[in-house]
């Protein structure tokens, strides 16, 4: 009865905020869209970054090599097609940004722990070297400029991505990746993973490869990361080498602790919070807002470690 | 056949290379030296330690513009930069004593963006010139070679070997090292554990300070410049073995090497990548570090 109460009050809740955010490009000014439709993206960046630090237990600071590698990826697709495609462009992200991935869990995921979060962080510099410094494909520190392509099945309909169409369709991407990630975290590998967490040599006892699931772990989680990189860029239609920066992958895990780890929501609330706050703040501080920023993340790791949605958690039901 | 290959190799500028790589390499040794002290003793990965080279080499100029003379800068920077690492221990790692490792990494993240960007703030994103306490030059080929760089190699060497010597024999290093082995049994002992602690990020960070003041003479003080010498920085501890001082040295200067001889051929942004295959090879064959005695 309460479990199925639980799914329920999961389902109405889950219904009400897409329906939610599916309004809000019809009421909400030009600005306030463009923004909501980034919380989005970074949302689910920091969501797929969540599969590995609240489920798998490793830090990652290469994320933005993923993201990065996905957005690089659907440039390459738009520049060199004629008309650009969509799906061209996904399938082109999504490739780049496993095959890094792959790359990266191959290696990283030999370490643990602090090791594993330094050498994500050096890879991902890797990443970032190559693109800055391969001028002749990667436009170097200028980035690619490339046009939106049109939301369309070949033959069947295509429409131009206006603003609020483009809203929509990243807004059903983040919903369908969090229902799947959501089923991923409660399906037995998730499981697994949890345990790995909890207690590495003893799932390795029970007879669990771990080595096997974290290298799985790193490449699911960097499909998605890879996925938020393609829609920034449909969203921003450029792509940078500053955003595959290690910075990048520093702020993913900081939305990641704001708004509570291993709860696939908390990181989007968290995404949402460090923007808004980033936003209201930057009105006093101006480009130094980071100060701040910086000093509310560290407040928030020593004396809110479960995030705000953990608190607002707890808070609730004391 | 064999003439000619030799004559191929520029000979001049493998020896002008090799002395750069060794002199970048012993800062780079000073600044990871501190790290993996830190890292060896407490468990904390100090991402803010790039920050406080460059707070450091700001605090340089600072009392440098005061003074008037460098090596009273170099000594009151490292102070001052030991006495900011022993507060910025107490505010934000003291409250992380016991919590999981990885706890601390991001709070010194953290504190690299707080760091970073007051430096932005306060300095402003032009650089600041160090002026090298003494200009003199001897001739090296066709170079006319500075010798405030191979001074800087020496003293950095010496500040290491001060280092070490303190760890080996002053009390206050064995506490420290007993600490390292066992911090419930060296409480049990008497040592008063969080203060010798707070002594180690105190020393760490000096020892960053003093680097960044070496260093600041061969390019501009910066407010990003701590960036890339922690980068460089974990890459020499993961190389050297993490909490290894011998193996974090001897990487440092490993690196610092292959990248100088890199930079003969490619551009030294491209050359950079050399210490990222070191670090790939590194974790294929010897996860462990390529200069550790023991597998852990």
């Amino acid at each position: 009865m309460s479990e199925r109460r639980h799914r329920l009050v999961f389902w109405a809740g889950f219904c009400v905020v897409v329906l939610l955010l599916a309004v809000a490009p019809v009421v909400l000014p030009e600005f306030w869209r463009r923004f909501l439709t980034e919380i989005l993206i970074w949302g689910l960046l920091a969501m797929s970054s969540d599969i590995l630090i609240g489920y798998a237990g490793l830090i990652s600071f290469g994320h933005s090599a993923f993201f990065g590698l996905g957005m690089y990826g659907a440039a390459a697709a738009l520049m060199t097609t004629r008309p650009p495609s969509l799906w061209l462009a996904l399938l082109y992200g999504l490739v780049a940004a496993s095959a890094v991935a792959a790359f990266v869990a191959y290696f990283s995921t030999r370490l643990r722990d602090i090791y594993f979060a330094i050498t994500t962080l050096i890879f991902s510099q890797i990443f970032y070297v190559i693109i800055f410094t391969w001028t002749e494909v990667t436009g170097g520190e200028n980035g690619l400029t490339f046009s939106r392509p049109a939301l369309g099945i070949f033959g069947l309909f295509s429409i131009p991505f206006t603003p609020s169409v483009l809203h929509w369709f990243v807004l059903a991407v983040v919903a369908v990746s969090y229902l799947l990630l959501r089923r991923i975290t409660q399906s037995p590998f998730g499981m697994v993973l949890q345990s790995i967490r909890e207690n590495e040599p003893r799932t390795r006892a029970i007879g669990y490869p771990i080595e096997r699931y974290k290298i799985v772990a790193v490449m699911l989680s960097g499909l998605f990361a890879g996925l938020a990189g393609v829609l920034y860029a449909f969203q921003n239609q450029f792509a940078a080498p500053d955003f595959v920066f290690f910075l990048v992958s520093g702020e993913v895990v900081i939305y990641n602790v704001i708004g509570g780890i291993g709860t696939l929501v908390g990181p989007i609330v968290g995404a949402a919070f460090f923007l808004l706050l980033r936003e209201g703040l930057s009105r006093f501080f101006t480009e130094y807002y980071l100060i701040p920023v910086g000093i509310i993340f560290i407040a928030m790791v020593i004396f809110m470690p479960q995030g705000v949605l953990g608190f607002a958690r707890r808070w609730l039901n004391r | 056949m064999l003439h000619s290959v030799l004559h191929a190799i520029p000979f001049d500028q493998i020896l002008i290379q090799t002395i750069n790589g060794i002199v970048t390499g012993m800062i780079l040794a000073l600044v990871a030296s501190g790290l993996t002290l830190i890292f060896g003793i407490m468990d904390v990965v100090n991402f803010a330690h790039g920050e406080l080279f460059m707070l450091g080499a700001y605090a340089g100029v600072l009392i440098l513009s005061a003074t008037g003379s460098f090596w009273l800068a170099l000594v009151c920077a490292s102070l001052l930069i030991a006495l900011l690492g022993a507060a910025i221990y107490l505010v934000t790692l003291r409250p992380l004593l016991g919590r999981d490792p990885l706890t601390t990494i991001l709070a010194t993240f953290g504190l690299s963006l707080v760091l970073q960007n007051y430096a932005l703030w306060q300095f402003g994103p032009v650089a600041r010139k160090i002026q090298e306490p003494f200009t003199g030059h001897f001739v090296l080929f066709y170079l006319e070679y500075p010798w405030y760089r191979l001074v800087i190699a020496f003293l950095a060497a010496a500040i290491i070997a001060a280092l070490w010597l303190f760890l080996k024999f002053g009390t206050y290093g064995i506490w420290i090292r007993a600490t390292t082995q066992d911090r419930i049994m060296a409480e049990a002992m008497g040592i008063p554990v969080p203060w010798v602690l707070t002594a180690v990020f105190a020393i760490g960070s000096g020892m960053a300070a003093a680097s960044g003041v070496l260093f600041g003479p061969l390019v501009g003080v910066n407010y990003a410049m701590g960036t890339d010498w922690v980068l460089k920085a974990f890459i020499v501890v993961v190389v050297g073995g993490m909490g290894n001082l011998g193996g974090s040295i001897l990487a440092a200067i490993f690196i610092s090497l292959l990248e100088a001889y890199a930079s003969l051929w490619v551009s030294p942004a491209q050359a950079v990548i050399v210490s990222f295959v070191v670090l790939i090879l590194t974790l294929l064959f010897r996860p462990t570090g390529l200069f550790a005695s023991t597998p852990r």
